[in-house]
């Protein structure tokens, strides 16, 4: 089974992974700074308030998610964990982006050399129908793939 | 999006690569969100939330070295949030050897740096940057491109500046740059409101409580606020104010608010009135339940959840001379009500540097040294943002702190009880037979002390009559 859904480019790119499923906010903060802080091999989300997200590994997968949520370092985190080579493989939003995200997203793809989709304005049907697991594929007019795992 | 020809020549690359990057970042930014054209930042001053040298954020350094190396520094001078360390601060060995060596290890190379971009000086080091003591204080309608989210809210909402919730980093850019996108909170449209929030409480409710009330309810959204004006008068006083920014920081961290109006009160509600709120705006009303459903949904995150407190932070965000006077005057009357001389809990006010200077030609700081109460500038977040402070039961009225730490929320007056050692009704159960147990240790133990010392002069005074009885025999 496989369903599209159509969303806005915020950074273009194509890439396929692992969904990894937020239906709260991401709190970007909350979320990377632990692992960047203790330069652990995989970023494990540190975040306690998520409990769709805690101690599950972000780097490589397609993040999926609302918006991101939390102290306005939020862009500053993202950028530097992409530095590090630690970020989601994209980044995947039901609601149009936050400054927050924007500003991370846009770091990290003007200012570094990693590359992280963004796509954002995917609807609520996007983030009810995505689980954690499933295969995304990412194509290039802001066309989200979504397939059940295994297929 | 319409760029002036300067604007455009930089983009371009006219001013250099790196202003290229700075400026194509802009305007991509505001692309995003449907600005049209990019307006002169009109603040004499900028403010950046990244004041902490961490180690491990060296690309944010890499950005600071390669703007250096192209000349560009900030078009207005900026201050910074508060440093994440103070030698005042007391910590293990262990504490210091990780906070110097491993976590803020590029502290004084980052501060360096802060000063050739454009640091207003070693003091502009606070949340509150806009308290008059520190001097960066926004006019009514100033363009401002700042991050931290309890100044944005605040000079948004008490000042009628101008502001978007901006992220780390793309506040420098527009402060390297002299312009940021128009959206959001720029624009008149932006800036009305989409709740009617009524408070209904029977008493002034807690400013913290209030704005944490307020900030999970509508999130990113502007509430428009009706029955503060009752506790808190029509005029922006000193006392209106303070209130105001430990609400406005509540409702920023709790949620993501930029910017409320005080009905009768804030700059824009005062002259537009309900002409602020949009025709479709939802409805939230706050009376003494929904405040005390809110408080009790707070998650404790010590890992014992009994623990007694090591520690107490008031101040964040920073404390106004005001404040800093008014705890110590409470702290002071409550320890004598308790028959105490000194706090009970460590306990910290922190305040920005300025003000930690004029809070030291009174009268109120030698009293808050006596009473065992350190003063600070120090940021309390930074400081608990580590495994070895974010084990420690620390307490505070902060919901700010809280909500980014371990550490635990109590209102003002808990929080006087608990640090004076006195009323401990607001202390959980088992706390409160740890605090006797310890209590009745301490009573044993000065039993124990004052009849040694009891015994001691008994002894005394007979070796004495001893001595005395010798010596007319020699």
């Amino acid at each position: 089974m496989m369903r599209k859904f159509q969303g806005r480019v915020v950074i273009p790119g194509t890439v396929s992974a692992r969904a990894l499923v937020s239906h709260g906010g991401f709190n970007t903060l909350a979320s990377l700074q632990k692992s960047l802080m203790f330069g652990t091999k995989d970023t494990i989300c540190g975040d306690q308030n998520n409990p769709d997200l805690y101690k599950k590994k972000l780097n490589g997968q397609a993040l999926c998610l609302p918006r991101t949520i939390g102290s306005t370092t939020g862009g500053m985190v993202l950028y530097t964990a992409a530095k590090m080579g630690r970020t989601p493989a994209c980044m995947l939003f039901s609601e149009p982006i936050d400054s927050l995200a924007a500003a991370g997203a846009l770091l990290t793809d003007i200012w570094s050399d990693a590359k992280m989709p963004t796509v954002d304005s995917l609807g609520s049907d996007f983030l009810d129908y995505v689980k954690t697991g499933m295969m995304i594929r990412i194509e290039e007019n802001g066309v989200v793939v979504v397939e059940e795992a295994g297929r | 999006m319409e760029l002036t020809q300067e604007q455009q020549d930089k983009l371009d690359g006219k001013y250099g690569a790196t202003m290229a990057r700075v400026m194509q970042t802009l305007v991509r930014y505001g692309e995003l969100f449907g600005a049209k054209r990019m307006v002169p930042v009109t603040g004499k001053y900028g403010h950046l939330v990244t004041s902490f040298g961490l180690g491990v954020i060296s690309p944010v350094y890499e950005i600071m070295d390669e703007l250096i190396a192209s000349g560009i520094v900030s078009k207005q001078k900026f201050s910074i949030d508060p440093k994440p360390l103070d030698p005042d601060i007391p910590v293990s060995p262990l504490q210091d050897l990780v906070f110097r060596k491993f976590m803020y290890n590029k502290q004084d190379a980052y501060e360096e740096q802060l000063r050739k971009v454009g640091w207003m000086n070693d003091d502009a080091a606070t949340c509150t940057c806009y308290f008059d003591e520190v001097g960066n204080k926004p006019e009514k309608g100033d363009i401002l491109s700042w991050a931290e989210s309890s100044a944005v809210v605040y000079a948004n909402s008490v000042l009628g500046a101008r502001c978007n919730r901006n992220s780390g980093i793309i506040e420098l850019f527009g402060s390297v740059a002299g312009c940021v996108p128009e959206f959001g909170f720029l624009t008149d449209e932006g800036r009305k409101a989409t709740w009617r929030v009524e408070v209904r409480t029977t008493e002034k409710p807690n400013a913290q409580l209030l704005g944490s009330a307020v900030g999970m309810k509508v999130m990113e959204e502007v509430p428009y606020i009706f029955g503060l004006d009752r506790f808190l008068g029509t005029e922006l006083n000193d006392e209106a104010c303070s209130y105001l920014k430990d609400f406005g920081a509540a409702t920023a961290s709790n949620g993501a608010v930029g910017l409320y109006h005080v009905d009768h009160l804030t700059p824009e509600a005062a002259e537009q009135g309900e002409a602020l709120i949009r025709p479709d705006a939802k409805t939230y009303v706050i009376d003494d339940a929904e405040l005390k459903r809110v408080e009790e949904s707070y998650p404790v995150m010590w890992k014992n959840k009994d623990a007694a407190p090591k520690l107490c932070f008031i101040g964040c965000p920073h404390l106004t001379l005001t404040q800093l006077k008014q705890w110590t005057q409470d702290i002071h009357e409550e320890l004598q009500r308790n028959g105490r001389s000194r706090v009970t809990v460590k306990t910290v006010f922190t305040t920005p540097p300025a003000v930690l200077k004029e809070f030291q030609r009174t009268e109120e700081y030698a009293m808050a040294r006596e009473m065992g109460i350190i003063v600070s500038y120090i940021c309390p977040l930074m400081y608990m943002n580590n495994p070895l402070c974010s084990s420690m039961p620390v307490i505070t009225n902060s919901n700010k702190l809280r909500t980014y730490s371990t550490a635990r929320f109590y209102q003002d007056d808990a929080i006087l009880r608990i640090i004076t050692g006195g009323d401990a009704s607001a202390i959980p159960m088992q706390e409160k037979f740890m605090k006797a147990g310890s209590d009745a240790v301490k009573a044993a133990g000065k039993a124990v002390e004052a009849g040694k010392k009891a015994a001691d002069r008994m002894k005394e005074q007979a070796e004495d009559a001893g001595r005395k009885d010798g010596g007319d025999d020699a």
